[in-house]
C-alpha cells in the first residue's frame, strides 16, 4: 500500500472491480448459475459512492480504498462459496483465500492513520507476494479445470446426442418395422388367397388335362371297340349261317358226321371268340370310363404288361385316327413272369399314355422331315430290377436337348406349338409316378438318336 | 385261287376260314393269311406265282397295308392280278392314295362278306 492514498485510487477500483466481476461472470457463467447476478453489476456504485462521501466530507483515509478493494473480493468470494457446487469455483475460492486473509489481515491491522505497525508490515509484504503467487497459479489451474470440464461436457453432450439420434431412429425403425409388418401381413394374406385360387385352377386343369388326354383317345378308343365290334357281329353272323348248314346236314338222308362235328366245334369256338372280343370291348370302355373319371386313389395289384400293352395300342390308334399317314414299328419286350404292382390303374394308365403319346410324336416329328431308311420305333420295355419293376418306354426320334431335357417335368413346359400340347402331361406324370407310386420318372436321351422314359416302381408300396 | 388276307387281328384267319368254308371245301378258293406287311412280304417272295388277290388291311403297326402295296408293285415284276384294301378309316385321302398306287378296290370295315365275296367270285377265271 502507498503511504499517501488518494482517494482517487477508487475511481480506478471501481472498473477494475466491473473487471474481475465481467471475467468472472465469462469464466464462472454466471447468468446461468447465478440468480443474484444482476446486482453484480452494480460492484462500481460503493467505490464512487465512497469516493463522493470522501470528496463531499473532504476524508482522506486509505481505510476507504482498502474497505472497497476488500468489499469486492468479499463480494468475488461470497459469489464463489455460492458457487462452491462448481469445481473451478471452489479452486477459485482456494486461490483467492490467502489473498483474502492478507487483505483481511492488513486491513484489520491498519490503523486509523493508515499505516501498518512495523513488525506487521514485514510479514504482510512478503505473504501478500506469496498469496499473489498462489492466487495467478490457482487461477490457471480452474481454467484447465474449467477446460476439462467443458470438454466433458461437450462429450457428454455429443454423447447425448448421439443417444438422442438413437433413439429417434429406434422410433423410426420401429415405425417401420410396423407399417412392415403390416404390409407383409397384407401380403401373406393376398398370397394365401392366390394359392387358394391357384390350387383351385391346378385341380381344374388336372382335370381339363385328363379330358384332354381322352379326347387323344376318342377316336384311339373307337378304333379299338370298333375292331372287336366286327368281330362279335362277324362271328354271331358266321355262326347263324352254320347252324342252318348244321341242320341241313342233320336233314340228308347220308348224313357226313365229320363236318357236323366241325361244324359244332366251329360253333363252339365262335361262341369263345364272341365272348372274347365282347370282353376286350367291356374293358376298352372300362379303361376309358377309368381314364375320365378322378382318381379314386385306390391301390389295386396291377399287371403292368397289360397296361402297357394296352396303353401303347390306345396311344397308337390315337394318333392313327388323327394322322392317318402315321406309322411306326411298335416293340415291346414284357418280362413274363413280372409280379403284380400295387397301382393306382387309371393313374399309371395315364402316364404311360402320355410317354406313349409323346413317343409317337417325337419320331413322327422325325419321319416328317424325311431322313431316308428311317424307321420310327417305339419300344416298350418292363422288367424287375431287385423290389422295383421298371417300365422303359423308347423312341428313335429326335430326342430332347439338355436344355430342354432340365423343363420337361416343369408344369406348362411344352415344346409343342400353341395349343396343342399344354404342357401338363409330364409334370402330371411325374407327381403321379413319384407322389402317388413312391416311384421315379426320369429321362436320357441323346439328340438325332433316341429318348427313354425310366418308370422305377417299387413293386411292394410303402403305405 | 389262292388268296393272300393281311391284317394284324389274328382273328381273321377264323373268320375268313368260315366265311368262305363252302368255298375252301370246293377248292374254289384257297386262303393264306400274314399278320404284318412285312409277313406279307416274306410270304409273297416265296409264293408269289400262287397268290392272285391280296387283301389287305391299312392300319397295322410297322408296314402299312398302302406301304405293303406299293412295295409290292415295286418288287414282283407280275404282281398279283387284284389287290384289295380294307380300312377301318373310310377317309377319302386313304382311298386316293391306295388308287393312285394301284389298288383295285377299296373297301372299308365293317366288311360286308356278302359284298367281298361276289367280287371275289366275279375274279375267279
Amino acid at each position: 500500500m502507498e503511504a499517501t492514498p488518494s482517494n482517487g485510487q477508487l475511481l480506478f477500483l471501481a472498473p477494475l472491480a466491473l473487471l474481475i466481476i465481467r471475467g468472472l461472470r465469462r469464466f464462472l457463467d454466471l447468468p446461468a448459475r447465478l440468480s443474484w447476478n444482476n446486482l453484480l453489476r452494480y460492484i462500481w456504485v460503493p467505490g464512487v459512492v465512497l469516493f463522493l462521501m470522501g470528496w463531499v466530507f473532504n476524508l482522506h483515509s486509505p481505510l476507504l480504498v482498502d474497505g472497497y478493494w476488500l468489499f469486492v473480493l468479499l463480494v468475488v468470494a461470497t459469489v464463489l462459496v455460492a458457487l462452491r457446487d462448481y469445481r473451478p469455483a471452489r479452486t477459485l475460492l482456494l486461490a483467492l483465500a490467502p489473498f483474502l486473509i492478507n487483505k483481511l489481515l492488513e486491513f484489520v491491522l491498519t490503523g486509523a492513520d493508515g499505516r501498518l505497525p512495523k513488525r506487521f508490515d514485514q510479514v504482510l509484504d512478503t505473504t501478500q507476494g506469496f498469496a499473489i503467487v498462489w492466487l495467478i497459479t490457482f487461477i490457471i489451474i480452474a481454467r484447465n479445470q474449467k477446460k476439462t470440464l467443458e470438454q466433458e461436457r461437450l462429450q457428454r453432450e455429443e454423447e447425448e446426442k448421439a443417444k438422442r439420434l438413437i433413439e429417434a431412429q429406434n422410433v423410426e425403425l420401429e415405425r417401420l418395422v410396423v407399417e412392415r409388418t403390416a404390409a407383409l401381413t397384407f401380403q401373406a394374406e393376398e398370397l394365401r388367397s392366390a394359392l387358394t385360387e391357384l390350387r383351385t385352377t391346378q385341380a381344374q386343369l388336372v382335370q381339363s388335362e385328363k379330358m384332354a388326354s381322352l379326347g387323344e383317345l376318342t377316336a384311339g378308343i373307337a378304333h379299338e371297340i370298333q375292331n372287336p365290334l366286327n368281330f362279335v357281329n362277324n362271328f354271331a353272323d358266321v355262326s347263324v349261317e352254320m347252324l342252318a348248314e348244321l341242320r341241313e346236314e342233320q336233314a340228308r338222308p347220308i348224313r357226313d358226321p365229320e363236318l357236323e362235328a366241325d361244324l359244332l366245334a366251329d360253333i363252339a369256338q365262335n361262341l369263345q371268340k364272341i365272348h372274347h372280343h365282347g370282353q376286350r370291348a367291356a374293358s376298352i370302355v372300362k379303361g376309358m370310363l377309368e381314364h375320365s373319371r378322378a382318381s379314386s386313389g385306390e391301390r389295386q395289384p396291377t399287371n403292368i404288361n397289360h397296361l402297357a400293352d394296352e396303353y401303347l395300342r390306345l396311344a397308337y390308334q390315337g394318333l392313327r385316327a388323327k394322322d392317318k399317314t402315321f406309322n411306326a414299328t411298335l416293340n415291346t419286350e414284357f418280362a413274363p413272369d413280372l409280379p403284380l404292382v400295387q397301382a393306382i390303374g387309371p393313374d399309371l394308365g395315364r402316364v404311360l399314355l402320355n410317354l406313349f403319346s409323346n413317343a409317337f410324336y417325337a419320331v413322327r416329328q422325325r419321319q416328317l422331315r424325311g431322313e431316308a431308311g428311317y424307321a420310327p420305333t417305339v419300344t416298350v420295355c418292363t422288367h424287375q430290377r431287385g423290389d422295383q419293376i421298371e417300365i422303359k418306354v423308347r423312341d428313335n426320334g429326335p430326342g430332347i436337348p439338355e436344355t430342354v431335357r432340365q423343363k420337361i417335368f416343369q408344369p406348362f413346359f411344352t415344346t409343342k406349338p400353341s395349343g396343342e400340347g399344354t404342357g401338363l402331361g409330364l409334370s402330371l406324370s411325374y407327381d403321379i409316378v413319384t407322389q402317388g407310386h413312391s416311384g421315379t420318372l426320369t429321362v436320357i436321351s441323346e439328340e438325332g438318336k433316341y429318348t427313354e422314359f425310366l418308370i422305377s416302381l417299387p413293386i411292394n408300396q410303402a403305405d | 385261287m389262292k388268296i393272300l388276307v393281311v391284317d394284324d387281328e389274328t382273328d381273321v384267319r377264323d373268320l375268313f376260314q368260315q366265311r368262305f368254308r363252302r368255298e375252301i371245301r370246293s377248292g374254289e378258293m384257297s386262303f393264306s393269311f400274314a399278320f404284318s406287311g412285312e409277313e406279307a412280304m416274306t410270304y409273297l417272295r416265296a409264293h408269289h406265282s400262287e397268290v392272285l388277290i391280296i387283301l389287305s388291311d391299312i392300319n397295322m403297326p410297322g408296314m402299312s397295308g398302302l406301304e405293303l402295296l406299293s412295295h409290292v408293285k415295286e418288287e414282283f415284276e407280275m404282281p398279283p392280278t387284284t389287290m384289295m384294301m380294307i380300312t377301318a378309316y373310310g377317309d377319302d385321302e386313304s382311298y386316293s392314295k391306295a388308287m393312285e398306287l394301284g389298288a383295285n378296290d377299296f373297301l372299308t370295315k365293317p366288311v360286308d362278306f356278302a359284298v367281298l365275296k361276289d367280287k371275289l367270285l366275279q375274279l375267279i377265271p
